[in-house]
């Protein structure tokens, strides 16, 4: 530790750290353009002038060690001097565009300037003018106003790991681009955009569209993945307008993947506003009271068990306990929540959580990924394991197609018999494993939701005990879901009762009455001709075009609701909108539907229902904090290890940018994929 | 802009690939970027060797890039940083001329309005119509005591004149190989012009 003074404050901080660290530590705000404290120090910006005692010359702070002893000034004459100096130099040649700036309001040179800058210029020369390249469908490029900090530099080669941005020239003629023009392939590229100080980056598809003060701006979690990202919904009147990240340490940092981000515009297409009912096949709109009707008298002319529900991906909690409650009174045991069919014993919390924690991961020296490909499931997990990955001593295996996950993989195999020969030891990566001291393994979808997914299961669970991977103080056994309400729905358990059926038997005809709570990912053609199918969702997606019902719900950004990701951290967003039309939250929808049967639910508010949900499942009383499963229980879940089929494990996402309801109906998205995935979009045409 | 056509692949041909192993091996184990520049000056010269216009096209940055196992914008930046390296074609003579200071006192206005004399270039940047000669203007060749200077390809012609610089170029342009490198007005090294002042023979140092 390190004691220095900061105008005549003392403060103690770590060797190594730098004095704007230190200036921070007592307080005192240092402006910076470059400085990032996520990113390396490139100390380009000189915005961060401070002085140091028996230095003659004002010093970067950024990039300056601290020393003990030293005594710091950050407002002295001379530094106000300097860095009134360095500013006037960044607004030689910056724009004076602020009024058709997208930036503006929100940008840290205009908010400097208001500290360091002249009321006038004195530059007469011409100012410099650079070209605009294309960098895609979602960021927004204006070079002219860049000032050369290089963070989005720094961000594409250091945290998303896809090196594709550059300074290339020098001196004045110098540019930061790709060089060659191309779309960003990053599935983070919009956090450049949180990034950039200036306006030179901005977002493309909400561009000219609102200023940062007009905006409402709503805390929430993020539900296109089941990272359970935080997420701040900024919207104005009925509208969300943009969704930008919030800082959780513990999730994201202070990351945001793109089609969390940008399908937005989703949110606005597509929209079940008003109920519907299908007479004489075709739909037509209705009134709550029809729909009502026509759900009660069909559920009360059907035996309970041949009713089924099936829960989707983007679904809160709070709904699914409705419709799991609703249907328990209506004595039917048909409830699944896994409609990719990646069916496998989720009788302990340990057997289907991402255990050791995203934050976790930064403590395991070794790692082996199972049928996932997390850069397109979980970018911004990915990208936690990729910072692993920089800081050294980390090995990672993969198993599976060979995606680029921005880190160095090995390849142990394309299919579940790689597992066999790390588990008989005749694949090298087995030393590694055995080397390690905190090894984990990631089992994603791809390797789940297959016929064989309870036996690869017990297989990879199999393997986390042979190689140590669970012990008294760490539990590297981790399931990496792709669907947000997945493990919410495991933990109040959405799942087949007794002698109940699951997705798969629900489908083809299995039941008479099919209750699909935003189930979109299912095959639809497979539900049985005479199946009677209500929907209950936001979108008008797959499962909407088959119903014979549509209950309107409200989309995450609509309703308070709890989403638990995937490490099984229980978290709360909040409504930033109401829902469009007739459309209302879903746990109300069930709610006066089980009062039309005559088997009410018992809560009446939200405050009752989320406190039925604690009481019924204490889990959910600790919200945001994840308390980390040690790996004790060694008691391996059901599955068949013979039952191991050789096939190789397929990818579950098609492409990163349209998986669900929201982003398919996303013109963005649309973009995207036409963009990067050029036979998909045409495909689709 | 970018008016030229840009070749759509590029491989090392033997010469060069025995240049390439000799930069990489100078460094480290796990530090082969470091040979970046080298293997840029290798393509630049491969392509001189073959097109007869030393330029590094895109597809060489790639290339240097996958052999170094870096990004390419890695190799792309280090490219344009240098002016030695030309990412768009050049003449078969390229012509350098010192604008700084020292050179621009000692005349190199001169040498600029020769060059532009001879091969019918306008300006900084062009190539002249017959293909012979790109212009180009650059900082400080570390030249001075022979100011100004013209550099033409990797050699320096120093103490230029517009004749003499004229002369220079037309012999270039009737196809005369290029003379010796150096002084054109035979001053041996960085002598002074007039006499040897120093390093006389004299024994006992001046006092």
């Amino acid at each position: 530790m390190a004691k220095v003074t900061v105008d005549g404050i003392e403060v103690e901080i770590a060797n190594g750290s730098s004095v704007l660290q230190a200036a921070e530590a007592a307080g005192k705000e240092i402006p910076r353009f470059c400085y990032h404290e996520r990113l390396s120090v490139a100390g380009n910006c000189r915005m961060c002038l401070v002085e140091i005692e028996k230095i003659p010359k004002p010093v970067a702070s950024c990039g300056q060690p601290v020393a003990d002893g030293m005594v710091i000034f950050t407002d002295t004459e001379n530094v106000r001097k300097s860095r009134r100096g360095v500013m006037e130099f960044l607004l030689i040649n910056h724009p004076l565009d602020c009024p058709i700036c997208d930036q503006g309001g929100e940008c840290d040179l205009q908010d400097e300037a208001v500290s360091y800058g002249r009321d006038t210029s004195r530059y007469e020369e011409g100012k410099r003018a650079v070209a605009q390249p294309d960098w895609g469908p979602l960021v927004k490029t204006t070079m002219t106003r860049c000032i050369h900090c290089t963070r989005c530099i720094r961000f594409s080669t250091e945290i998303a790991g896809v090196p594709e941005l550059g300074a290339t020239m020098r001196g004045e003629s110098m540019q930061v681009g790709t060089y060659v023009e191309k779309a960003l392939s990053s599935e983070l590229s919009g956090n450049l955009i949180d990034l950039c100080p200036v306006g030179a980056l901005t977002s493309k598809p909400y561009a000219y569209t609102a200023r940062s003060w007009e905006l409402r701006k709503t805390d929430s979690v993020d539900v296109l993945d089941a990272v359970g990202t935080n997420i701040r919904i900024d919207a104005r009147g009925a509208e969300v307008l943009r969704i930008l990240p919030r800082l959780n340490d513990d999730v994201n940092e202070e990351w945001l993947g793109d089609k969390s981000r940008f399908s937005v515009d989703g949110l606005k297409r597509r929209r079940l506003d008003r109920p519907w009912l299908r007479e004489n096949g075709k739909l037509r709109a209705a009134s709550w009271e029809e729909v009502f009707a026509a759900v009660t008298n069909k559920i009360k002319s059907t035996t309970p068990d041949r009713i089924g529900a099936i829960a989707g991906d983007l679904v809160d909690v709070e709904s699914m306990l409705a419709l799991k409650e609703m249907f328990t009174s209506l004595g039917s045991p048909n409830l699944d929540c896994r409609q990719d069919g990646a069916v496998f014993d989720a009788s302990q919390r340990g057997f289907y959580l991402f255990n050791t924690s995203i934050a976790g991961i930064e403590e395991a020296d070794a790692l082996l990924i199972i049928g996932s490909n997390s850069r397109h499931e979980a970018p911004v997990l990915n990208a936690r394991i990729r910072k692993r990955w920089l800081a050294g001593n980390f090995q990672a295996g993969l198993i599976g197609v060979a995606h680029d996950l921005t880190y160095a993989t090995t390849h142990v195999g394309a299919g579940p018999d790689a597992i066999a020969a790390l588990l008989d030891g005749t694949h090298p990566f087995a030393e590694v494993l055995k080397a390690a001291k905190k090894p984990m393994l990631i089992l994603g979808a791809g390797a789940l939701a297959r016929p064989d997914g309870a036996a690869i299961h017990a297989a990879a669970w199999k393997l986390a005990a042979q190689f140590n991977m669970m012990n008294d103080d760490w539990h590297g056994f981790n399931v990496l879901h792709h669907a947000a309400a997945r493990t919410g729905a495991l933990d109040i358990g959405f799942l087949p009762g007794p002698e109940g059926k699951a997705t798969a038997q629900m489908l083809g005809g299995g039941v008479d009455i099919l209750w699909l709570l935003g189930a979109d990912a299912l095959d639809t053609q497979a539900i049985g001709a005479d199946t009677f199918v209500i929907y209950q969702g936001h979108h008008g997606d797959a499962g909407a075009a088959r119903a014979d019902v549509i209950l309107p719900g409200a989309a995450y950004t609509e309703k308070d609701g709890t989403y638990v990701n995937t490490e099984g951290r229980v978290q709360q967003g909040f409504i930033a909108v109401k829902p469009p039309g007739d459309a209302r939250e879903d746990w109300r929808i069930l709610r006066a539907i089980s009062a039309y049967m005559g088997h009410a639910l018992r809560y009446d508010t939200l405050q009752e229902l989320r406190a039925h949900l604690v009481q019924t499942y204490p889990g959910f009383a600790l919200t945001g904090e994840l308390r980390r499963l040690a790996g004790t229980n060694l008691t391996a879940p059901a599955g068949d290890l013979a039952a191991v089929s050789s096939a190789p494990f397929q990818p579950v996402l098609q492409n990163y940018y349209q998986t669900d309801p929201i982003s398919r109906a996303s013109p963005t998205m649309a973009a995207c994929v036409a963009a990067h995935y050029p036979t998909l979009a045409e495909a689709a045409e | 802009m970018n008016t030229h056509i840009e070749p759509t692949d590029f491989v090392f041909d033997d010469l060069a690939e025995g240049a390439v192993t000799k930069a990489i091996a100078r460094y480290p184990a796990g530090k082969q970027a470091s040979a970046v520049m080298a293997l840029l000056d290798i393509a630049q010269r491969q392509m001189e060797r073959l097109t007869g216009s030393a330029w590094v096209p895109r597809v060489a940055m790639d290339a240097v890039a996958q052999r170094l196992g870096i990004a390419a914008v890695r190799v792309y930046e280090m490219a344009t940083f240098y002016t030695m390296y030309n990412t768009k074609p050049v003449g078969k003579f390229h012509l350098q001329v010192c604008t700084t200071t020292p050179c621009w006192l000692r005349g190199s206005d001169e040498v600029v309005a020769s060059c532009k004399k001879v091969s019918g270039i306008e300006d900084f940047g062009q190539t002249s119509a017959d293909g012979l000669f790109t212009m180009t203007e650059v900082e400080c060749l570390g030249g001075c005591v022979n100011a100004p200077i013209l550099q033409i390809n990797d050699d320096y012609y120093e103490d230029l004149d517009a004749a003499r610089t004229e002369a220079l170029l037309n012999g270039l342009k009737s196809g005369a190989p290029l003379p010796p490198a150096g002084s054109s007005i035979g001053r041996q090294a960085s002598a002074p012009v007039t006499n040897q002042t120093a390093l006389l023979n004299n024994t006992k140092p001046v006092e």
